[in-house]
């Protein structure tokens, strides 16, 4: 099987994740929850993984560094624990239900919303979006990049403009985190969410964000915390006000070696590595008649996501195709992202994404591409 | 694209009742496959149930024996 589904889980990971998770599950204890070897064996994984992600997104302090189970529940929580009635925020056409759903769910609780439009190609001017902030506004609310046309956003002007208007910066990094360098100290971003099984090539299950140091959360969760257990409100000091309940330590465990991987490698090396093999990709299907790909590929660096259609042909079908005749894992419909759809008019058909990881190969891409080019001469 | 064929494709409320779908036909030998869910029938993704017309009865009775409920029973040229 030739798997090219990676902005949605990517499959292949490196081996010292695997025996990591392994490992952890024989010998570690319930972190925070005791003194003895194995919780402390815990302990020290989780802090030694805050410290890592700490320093791959430029933070000031691991305590900032808040471990939850993916970036929806990050988002929830910045989303929901950010926002008062009344605030008004700003988000785009680019974003995943993880982030729109969220916001929808406030709007009912009277927060007002406006949503950058994107334009055909999927993406959406700066400008535009400045034009959207009122003295009412309270935050800023957006993507890395889309996972649908693999284009990215400028965080750092994005940033910048949110810092002169004095608003919150919530950034969902799911497509960009352990690729593309993030600084939130740079970037002026006020919480960073992230998720660990995607780029950053850690198990399901894992995730987490960043929190500027400074800026209080309201927790969605309190409950067992291993600290102050006779106190009757959940403990206000980060990260443990995020993270109420035993941490999920194997997986943890997991993103930490994924962590070591990626600090080993270098994410400069594999982001280049990813954007030949997805120029490559582009390269071969772009000129094949009745071939329709989405996003704008003028830009120097970008998610390796291709999004494409073959004629009228249902995504659904064309992605079934590639699986049964070519054993070739894609990705058809809407992916959790409905107003990407609308801009770039692909609502009824959807749209057929491939995705790539540094793992995949040229002859696995030159396959894909004569795949594509025998569906789409078929009548 | 290939040769399309009349299909019986069975949607589902979730994800769960596809998987437990596919589960309770493999089960009980009844033939068919999940695809991702044509867009004749919606857009929405998710995944379906296709089988071939003449074994809507095994279908019904798989159904009933593990408690699932259709979205919605379609035939689709698939
Ligand atoms: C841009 C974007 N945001 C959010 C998510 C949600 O990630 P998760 O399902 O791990 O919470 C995804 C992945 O599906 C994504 O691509």
């Amino acid at each position: 099987m030739i798997y090219m589904d990676n902005a949605a889980t990517t499959m292949r990971k490196p081996k010292q994740v695997v025996q990591a998770v392994g490992e952890a599950m024989e010998s570690m204890g319930n972190a925070g929850r005791g003194a003895h070897g194995a919780s402390l064996s815990a302990s020290r994984t989780i802090y030694n993984t805050r410290e890592l992600v700490c320093n791959l997104f430029g933070g000031t302090n691991p305590r900032q560094v808040v471990f939850t189970s993916n970036s929806t529940e990050s988002l929830n929580i910045a989303i929901k624990g950010l926002l008062e009635p009344g605030a008004h925020v700003i988000t785009t056409m680019m974003e995943h239900n993880s982030v729109l759903r969220p916001l929808y769910e406030m709007c009912e609780k009277g927060i007002e919303l406006s949503i950058v439009k994107c334009d055909k190609k999927g993406v959406f001017r700066i400008s535009d979006m400045e034009e959207l902030i009122e003295p009412q506004t309270k935050a800023i609310i957006c993507t890395g990049g889309s996972n649908l046309t693999g284009n990215c956003v400028d965080l750092e002007k994005i940033g910048q403009i949110a810092r002169e208007h004095g608003l919150l910066f919530i950034v969902d990094a799911s497509q960009t985190a352990g690729v593309f360098p993030i600084d939130v100290q740079k970037m002026h971003i006020d919480v960073l969410c992230f998720t660990g099984h995607k780029s950053l090539l850690g198990p399901q299950g894992t995730g987490g964000m960043y929190v500027r140091e400074g800026l209080s959360v309201r927790p969605l969760k309190s409950g067992g915390s291993g600290v102050q257990t006779y106190s009757r409100s959940h403990p206000k000091e980060m990260p443990t006000a995020l993270e109420a309940g035993t941490l999920n330590g194997h997986g943890i465990a997991g993103l930490h070696a994924a962590l070591e991987y990626l600090n080993e490698e270098g994410i400069d090396w594999i982001r280049k590595r990813e954007q030949e093999l997805m120029r490559r990709f582009y390269k071969g299907v772009k000129e094949i008649p009745g071939v329709k790909i989405y996003g704008d590929f003028s830009a120097m660096e970008r998610c390796p996501i291709v999004a494409l259609n073959i004629r009228d042909y249902d995504s659904s079908e064309v992605s079934d195709a590639l699986l049964l005749d070519y054993e070739i894992s894609t990705r058809p419909g809407a992916h959790c992202a409905p107003l990407m759809h609308e801009a770039l008019g692909t609502v009824e058909q959807g749209a057929v994404r491939f995705s790539f990881s540094h793992y995949n190969t040229e002859e696995e891409i030159d396959t894909a591409i004569c795949a594509v080019k025998e569906l789409a001469k078929e009548e | 694209m290939r040769k399309k064929e009349l299909k019986l494709v069975v949607t589902f409320h979730t994800t769960t009742d596809a998987m437990a779908m596919e589960k309770g036909c493999k089960k009980q030998g009844t033939p068919g496959r999940l695809i991702p869910v044509p867009r004749e029938i919606s857009a929405g993704c998710g995944l379906a149930w296709c089988a071939g017309l003449d074994d809507r009865e095994l279908i019904r009775k798989v159904m009933d024996d593990i408690g699932v409920q259709e979205q919605d029973m379609h035939e689709v040229m698939i």
